[in-house]
C-alpha cells in the first residue's frame, strides 16, 4: 500500500508546475535562503510598493517540499502588504511546528496542504526554508543587491 | 554461527539474520550499509561481557582486574594486525573512527612532515573525512593542494595517475573504495607510482575493509584508516595502521594522559607508538567489540561475504538500470560496487526519493555524502545511495527497486 500524505496533489503539482519559479525584474528585495542539511538553496525576489508586495518570484534548487512551499507562499503573498505576509508567515511556521486551530488553518489556504510535515522532524526545515526566508526579507527592509 | 558443513561456505541469509537483533526486531529494509552496519549478539555480548567481567580502566591498574581490561584491549589490537596483515600490534593505532584517524595523521605527520612548496594529492571523490584535513595541512604548510580527478564512472585513467602523482607529491590521500561509487581503486599501482615520486599514501579503507581482505603489507601502504561501525562494530571506535618507522617519527596529535614515559616540571617523554596516540582513558569495551566483529566476519570467510553481496548487487543493478529516468553512478560492473548503488531520479530530489522510500519501510541515504566537491564534479547537487551488505535479504532489494519504479508517479510526473 502507498502512503502519499506529504507528498499530496497540491505539493506534487507546485513542486512540478511552479507558476512563480523564475526571475523576477525589477525587483525591491533579495534574500538567499539556505538549507545546509537538504542542500535547499532558494532566491527570493520581491517587488514592493507603498508596503505592498506588487510581485515575488523564486529561483533556486531544492526538494519538492522546498519548492512547493516557496511556489505556494508566493501565490499567497502576491498583493498583500507586508503586515498581511508576516502574519501569513508566523502561521505557516506555527502550523510546521506546533499546529493550529481550525480557524487559523482556513486563513492559511493552500498552504495547509503541508500540515503534515509537521510529523516530519527530518524534513521540517524545507517547509519553512521560504517562510524564513520571506521574514528575514521584510524585516531587513528594501536592499536591493 | 553456521557453516558446519564442508566445502566452501555459503551465507544463509534466513540463518545470518538471527544474529541481528535489530534486524530481527524491525521491519525496516535496511540499505544504508555504507554509513553504518548493524551489530550481531556476538558484539553486544562481548562488550556486555567486558563491562561485567573486566571493567577497569586499561594501561592503568596493577590489580588483576586492571590487567585484565588493558589484556582485552591489548588482544583487539593484535587481531586488527593479523586482520590486515601487519607485522606488529605496534603498528595499530586505535581511534575513535576514520575521521579521527585521518584528523591525527594529518595533525601529527602532516604538519611535521610537509612544508611550503611541497604538494597534497587529493582524490576528488575522497569523503570529506580523507579531504578537508589536508586541505588544513595545506593550508598551515603553505603546501599545494591538488586534485586526482576520476571519470563519471568513478574509474582513474592511467594518464590521470601520470600526470598527477608528479615529483613533489609528498602525500596522497585516496580511498580503496570510494563511498560514492563503491568502486576499488587501483591502490597498489597508486602506492607504487607515489613512492616512485617519493610520496606517502594514506589509504582510506573505510568502504573496503568490510568487504575485502586487507594485506597492509602486500600493498604497501604508508597509513590505512577504517571503522569500526562500518563492519558490525559498534560506534567509537577505530583504527589507523602506520609504517613503524614512520608512526616511530611522529608527535603526539593529543596531549594527556596515558601517553607519557615520564613528566618533570622541565621534560616530557611520550610513550612509544601506538600508546603515544592513545592520550586519556581509551575504549576498551569497544575495542573488545570490534575484536569480537572480526571474529564474526572471519568465521563467515571474506569469501562467503563477497560472494552474497555479488548476489546481492546483481540483483540491484538489474532491476535498477531497468527503471526509467534513473542515472547509476559508477562501474558497468555490478560486481564493482561493494554494496553501493548511488544514483538519481531525473526531476525528483533524493531527499524526496528517500522519504517515500521510508513510507514503505525502505532505509536509504540521500544527500552529498559527505563528498561535496565530488557531487560538483558530476554536476549533481546531491544522490541517493542504497548499500548492502551480506545479512541483506533478495526481497528488500525487490522492495527497493520496486518502490523507486513508482516515485516519479507518485511526485506527479505521469510517465514513471
Amino acid at each position: 500500500m502507498e502512503t502519499n500524505s506529504f507528498y499530496n496533489e497540491i505539493l506534487t503539482y507546485h513542486n512540478a508546475h511552479p507558476m512563480h519559479k523564475h526571475d523576477l525584474e525589477p525587483f525591491t528585495v533579495e534574500l538567499e535562503g539556505l538549507n545546509p542539511t537538504c542542500g535547499d538553496d532558494i532566491f527570493l525576489r520581491l517587488s514592493l510598493k507603498d508596503n505592498r508586495i506588487e510581485d515575488g518570484a523564486f529561483t533556486g534548487d531544492g526538494c519538492a517540499i522546498s519548492q512547493a512551499s516557496a511556489d505556494i507562499m508566493l501565490d499567497m503573498i502576491r498583493g498583500k502588504t507586508k503586515e498581511q505576509a508576516l502574519h501569513l508567515a508566523d502561521l505557516f511556521i506555527r502550523m510546521i511546528k506546533e499546529g493550529l486551530t481550525d480557524e487559523e488553518m482556513e486563513e492559511l489556504e493552500e498552504a495547509g496542504a503541508l500540515q503534515d510535515i509537521r510529523h516530519m522532524p527530518a524534513r521540517v526545515k524545507c517547509a519553512v526554508l521560504a517562510w524564513h526566508t520571506l521574514q528575514q526579507a521584510l524585516e531587513n527592509g528594501e536592499t536591493p543587491t | 554461527m553456521q557453516n558446519n558443513t564442508n566445502g566452501p561456505k555459503q551465507i544463509r541469509p534466513d540463518l545470518i539474520r538471527r544474529d541481528f537483533p535489530l534486524l530481527e526486531g524491525n521491519p525496516v529494509a535496511y540499505l544504508d550499509n555504507a554509513a553504518t552496519t548493524q551489530k550481531p549478539s556476538q558484539v553486544l555480548d562481548r562488550m556486555r561481557a567486558f563491562y561485567e567481567t573486566e571493567n577497569a580502566n586499561p594501561l592503568r591498574g596493577l590489580y588483576d582486574l586492571g590487567v585484565r581490561a588493558t589484556q582485552a584491549y591489548e588482544n583487539a589490537r593484535a587481531h586488527v594486525a593479523a586482520f590486515i596483515g601487519a607485522a606488529s600490534a605496534d603498528q595499530i593505532v586505535f581511534t575513535r573512527n576514520t575521521t579521527e584517524s585521518m584528523n591525527l595523521l594529518a595533525y601529527s605527520y602532516g604538519l611535521s612532515h610537509i612544508g611550503p612548496g611541497d604538494e597534497i594529492l587529493v582524490s576528488i571523490a575522497e569523503h570529506h573525512s580523507n579531504m578537508l584535513p589536508w586541505r588544513m595541512v595545506a593550508q598551515k604548510t603553505g603546501a599545494r593542494l591538488s586534485y586526482l580527478e576520476p571519470d563519471s564512472f568513478g574509474a582513474y585513467s592511467e594518464q590521470e595517475l601520470e600526470t598527477k602523482i608528479r615529483k613533489g607529491v609528498k602525500l596522497v590521500a585516496v580511498a580503496q573504495v570510494s563511498n560514492v561509487f563503491g568502486r576499488l581503486n587501483p591502490i597498489g599501482e597508486i602506492i607504487r607510482r607515489a613512492h616512485a615520486v617519493g610520496a606517502v599514501v594514506v589509504v582510506d579503507a573505510a568502504q573496503s575493509a568490510p568487504h575485502m581482505r586487507i594485506d597492509v603489507a602486500r600493498m604497501d601502504a604508508d597509513f590505512l584508516a577504517f571503522s569500526g561501525h562500518k563492519m558490525l562494530a559498534p560506534m567509537g571506535i577505530g583504527v589507523l595502521y602506520g609504517k613503524a618507522e614512520l608512526l616511530a617519527d611522529m608527535p603526539p596529535f593529543m596531549q594527556g594522559g596515558e601517553m607519557i614515559d615520564s613528566v618533570t616540571k622541565e621534560k616530557v617523554v611520550y610513550s612509544p607508538v601506538p600508546h603515544r596516540f592513545e592520550a586519556g582513558t581509551v575504549s576498551a569495551a569497544d575495542a573488545a567489540g570490534l575484536d569480537a566483529a572480526l571474529t564474526y566476519l572471519e568465521n563467515l570467510g571474506f569469501d562467503a561475504i563477497a560472494q552474497r553481496e555479488r548476489e546481492l548487487s546483481a540483483r540491484a543493478y538489474e532491476q535498477l538500470s531497468r527503471i526509467p529516468h534513473l542515472r547509476l553512478f559508477g562501474s558497468a560492473d555490478p560486481t564493482d560496487h561493494h554494496g553501493i548503488f548511488t544514483f538519481v531520479l531525473d526531476q525528483v530530489h533524493p531527499h524526496d526519493v528517500s522519504t517515500i522510500l521510508d513510507t514503505e519501510g525502505i532505509a536509504v541515504r540521500a544527500g552529498h555524502h559527505c563528498a561535496q566537491p565530488l557531487m560538483r564534479h558530476l554536476h549533481v547537487f546531491s544522490t541517493t545511495r542504497a548499500s548492502l551488505y551480506f545479512y541483506n535479504t533478495e526481497e528488500e532489494v525487490d522492495r527497493l527497486c520496486s518502490t523507486l519504479a513508482t516515485v516519479r508517479r507518485r511526485m506527479g510526473f505521469g510517465d514513471e
